[in-house]
């Protein structure tokens, strides 16, 4: 039986031999230029895909050190990115960067130490000062709060205490109180005849932003649906593998079946965009039971469409005073093609008076731990991101992915805009709740 | 550190200049075939660097390779006799959109799509649109002249060139043209830069004219039974005194790579396709449509589609775009050249091109701006296979001789660089060259800039 879990191994990454083709099907088109966040921000070859897949096929041929002994300047190139995957999207043999990129992560890091990873060597362009305070930071992110995120939550990795910028530069998350298993308990029992579904919260949704699980719970919960919320899931493995961790990975991968085999669930619900992609994506080029899991996967936009929500919301008289709202397609939707239910939901929403931005599927520049190691380059890719926002007069920016929240709040605030970003469930108050029940 | 990186650096400063294995390793490609390692990569970012560099260069006699997207086809931003990669993606400022004199003054490494964006905002249109236009740089496209499919109508990048900036090779800034239409003093240097390749001079300013952005488009799309029918309806539309915004052809090879990967439905006995877009004002473009429409009836069409929503137009170039890549797909090399041919012997070099696609053996996929005259032949191959590379030189060069047979020109827009040096005296007298030649002596006596392209020789003949 395909479909069953068995709990026998979580699968492999992929090195970079595994990638051979892949890097062959490059035709140095230069496309990628057009997508890549990177290159936006620094506009060298090495930002690029193309610059990248060259890297590698150098690595593979010989003509560059492999591991330990690869190059501090390709060090650098592979280290300058955000892993979103736009690269692909936009080429015309798609090759797999992102996945590449990974690949020579976890290759430099399991022979050189992670911090041979993310650490940029003097950067080239510019002078720049990666990381500048860091005391004011730690207050910010309330070391309290982080004594209870696990050892092995990719909010280590975002917001390494001893590693952040300076306050005021970038808008960190008030913390929360209660986590959301602390809030919720782990299974709901729904109507008889309707789906059962668990949800991946992940670290952003279930430490920073429990109030965004809630709204997710109660959403399934009016749908009817049974819901799990097993407390035995972690981290999603995202930030982790953009560093280059690929034993924490699988660890996280073996955490996440064994809490999700047994519920024998329909879907497993996710509200976060890059969990869904760790998950959903990363865990099916892992094989073994990890590939299993991510079948399940579904972002909540596609759910909530399939179940006809769109239509429920529609059928509610518009609200007198409504908000100009825009959609930021956050880069791990686009990448799997989910970019029609978020804005089909928007629109359909009372509340909500739904506009198209310029740009609304470049990336924010957050790019998991990118932001922490390229702090001066994220807030560019940032500040091109808000311009769109700008023009189209929106108030609001919804999208679908908690980093992606913060850094277009950070973004929005350095700009001096009054827009504010918010997570695509926020917009879900009491009325709109009430259409979605059943009976 | 090596002498030469030093001596960069203290031009441009030590964190623009690189000489790393990896970033030689990296800038020693373009879209090309073809791989060649500078010694060192710099980044401009002002005329005055630029200038710097040269002076430098010529000093030390090190070569000097002008770069943007570095999306070029025939390898005009390769170092083929290593020295300095010359960067210029970091000078990508629009300087000005002079909306009262319909005019853009714009940095090389501004991209192309970037500035059609910004200038489509106010109302304006820059027409050129290579295919790579979404990375292509501005400088890179004034180096080539490049053009696209909107060329048949608007004309290509030359035609919207009205003054440089310009470094030369001795390291001078000097200015061509100006911000006017009008301008006839001295020599037209401004044309001379433009299409040079990037061997006489480097851009760092350009001043573009504009037009006002048409009002409105209308696509068609239609079928025909028999490539003949396809190929005669373009040199109909055109002796019709109808000029298209577009006439996009695909021959019957074109489609059957594209079946499947397009939400339009292809009729199997379909043996070619245009696309035909006109623009301009909206009450006029149905009358416009019609009259292409009732020219090429009786011309074996078997089908159409004719757009009414942008959806449905955008669905129309959906599957335009999906050509590329999908033809890539088909074999495991693919080359791809641009000839033109005066528009009425497209029909001819259509056939010729059947004919030496039977003879040769070698797949030949053709498709491309056939209201200009200028085909995109792809020749599909393997070269693994032995003795390959011979058969596909031979072929190339046959089609070359036949494009130059009919008047036309062995490339339309991509440019000779590296890939069609060798073809060069097809085309051109030997006293052509020569005074080509005298030109670029004159200009760049060390040969300094991107030595190597056009001709087939290019240091060390001096």
């Amino acid at each position: 039986m395909n479909n069953v879990l068995v709990q026998k191994t979580p699968g492999r990454h992929n090195v970079l031999e595994d990638f051979a083709d892949a890097i062959q099907r490059c035709v140095r088109c230069g496309a990628c230029q057009a997508y890549c966040p990177a290159w936006s921000a620094g506009r060298r070859e090495g930002d690029v895909a193309r610059g990248k897949v060259a890297v590698a096929a150098a690595m593979l041929a010989g003509e560059l050190g492999r591991g330990a002994e690869l190059e501090s300047a390709a060090r650098q190139d592979i280290s300058l990115c955000l892993m979103c995957g736009s690269c692909t999207c936009g080429c015309p043999n798609d090759v797999p960067t992102a996945e590449i990129v990974g690949a020579i992560r976890r290759e430099v890091a399991a022979e050189a130490g992670l911090s041979a990873v993310g650490v940029g060597v003097a950067a080239l362009l510019g002078s720049k000062t990666l990381m500048r305070g860091v005391a004011a930071a730690g207050a910010a992110l309330a070391p309290l709060m982080m004594e209870k995120v696990p050892e092995s939550s990719g909010l280590r990795l975002r917001f390494p205490l001893d590693r952040l910028p300076a306050v005021g530069e970038r808008i960190l998350p008030a913390p929360a109180g209660k986590s959301l298993f602390a809030r919720l308990p782990e299974r709901i029992e729904g109507q008889p005849g309707r789906p059962k579904v668990a949800f991946f919260a992940g670290c952003a949704i279930t430490w920073l932003f429990p109030q965004i699980g809630e709204k997710m719970v109660e959403v399934l919960v009016r749908l009817g649906c049974t819901v799990y919320l097993p407390k035995g899931q972690g981290c999603c493995g995202m930030p982790a593998l953009s560093s280059g961790d690929g034993p924490l990975v699988s660890r996280l991968a073996s955490a996440n079946v064994r809490a999700f085999a047994p519920l024998n669930v329909d879907y497993i619900i996710t509200a976060c965009a890059s969990c869904g992609s760790g998950i959903g994506e990363y865990y099916h080029t892992m094989g073994g039971d990890s590939a299993i899991l991510a079948k399940k996967v579904v972002d909540f936009t596609v759910f909530l469409e399939e179940e006809g929500v769109c239509e429920r919301l529609a059928a509610l008289p518009r609200a007198v005073k409504r908000q100009k709202v825009c959609w930021h397609d956050p880069c791990h939707l686009k990448n799997r093609g989910i970019l029609a239910p978020p804005r089909h939901l928007l629109a359909a929403l009372p509340g909500v008076d739904f506009v198209e931005m310029e740009g609304a599927s470049r990336c924010c520049g957050l790019g998991g731990t990118f932001s922490v190691h390229h702090s001066e380059e994220s807030l560019l890719i940032g500040e091109k991101k808000v311009e769109g926002v700008q023009e189209c007069g929106a108030e609001l920016v919804a999208t679908a992915c908690p980093g992606c929240v913060m850094q277009l709040e950070t973004s929005l605030c350095r700009a001096g805009l009054p827009a504010r970003a918010v997570h695509l469930l926020e917009l879900f108050g009491e009325a709109e709740l009430a259409a979605l029940a059943n009976d | 550190m090596s002498s030469l990186e030093r001596r960069l650096a203290a031009v441009v400063g030590r964190n623009r200049v690189t000489t790393t294995k990896t970033d030689r390793l990296i800038y020693g490609f373009d879209a090309g075939r073809g791989r060649f390692l500078p010694e060192a990569v710099v980044y401009a970012e002002s005329a005055e660097e630029v200038a710097a560099v040269m002076r430098l260069a010529g000093e030390l006699k090190v070569p000097v390779v002008p770069r943007g997207a570095g999306s070029g086809l025939t390898g005009g931003a390769l170092a083929v006799h290593g020295g300095i990669v010359l960067s210029l993606t970091r000078m990508n400022r629009i300087l000005e959109i002079d909306t009262e004199n319909l005019l853009a003054v714009v940095q090389p490494g501004v991209v192309t799509a970037e500035l059609q964006a910004q200038v489509e905002k106010r109302g304006l249109f820059y027409p050129p649109d290579p295919a790579s236009k979404e990375f292509s740089t501005i400088g890179g496209n004034v180096a080539e002249c490049a053009g696209g499919p909107r060329c048949v109508k608007y004309g290509v990048t030359r035609d919207y060139v009205l003054g440089l900036e310009v470094v030369t090779p001795a390291g001078e800034i000097i200015h061509t043209g100006g911000r006017t239409l009008k301008n006839v003093v001295g020599f037209d240097l401004t044309r001379l830069f433009v299409g040079c390749e990037g061997t006489l001079g480097i851009a760092t300013e350009i001043t573009l004219r504009l037009l006002p952005k048409p009002e409105a488009k209308k696509t068609m799309l239609l079928f025909f039974s028999s490539i003949d029918g396809a190929a005669e309806s373009v040199s109909a539309i055109i002796s019709a005194r109808i000029i298209p915004a577009t006439l996009e052809f695909m021959d019957r090879a074109t489609l059957a790579c594209i079946r499947g990967r397009t939400e339009i439905d292809l009729p199997e006995e379909c043996g070619a396709a245009l696309i035909v877009e006109v623009d301009g004002c909206r009450e006029w473009l149905d009358g416009e449509a019609a009259r292409v429409m009732a020219v090429v009836a009786g011309r074996d069409v078997i089908g159409s589609v004719v757009a009414e929503t942008e959806e449905e137009s955008e669905r129309i170039w959906q599957m335009r775009r999906a050509v590329s890549p999908a033809v890539r797909e088909q074999a495991p090399d693919c080359f791809n050249e641009d000839i033109v041919v005066p528009r009425s012997k497209i029909p001819q070099m259509i056939r010729r091109l059947e004919t030496l696609s039977v003879e040769s053996g070698l797949p030949i996929v053709n498709f491309g701006h056939a209201g200009d005259g200028n085909i995109h032949v792809y020749i599909l191959t393997d070269l693994r296979e032995a003795g390959m590379e011979a058969r596909v030189d031979a072929l190339i060069e046959q089609v070359f001789a036949a494009a130059v047979e009919l008047r036309g020109s062995i490339s339309g827009e991509h440019g000779v660089g590296l890939a069609k040096a060798r073809y060069l005296d097809m085309e051109l007298s030997p006293d052509t060259i020569a005074y080509m030649r005298t030109l670029k002596r004159a200009l760049d006596p060390d040969n300094i800039l991107n030595p190597g392209k056009i001709f087939l020789r290019g240091r060390d003949d001096e």
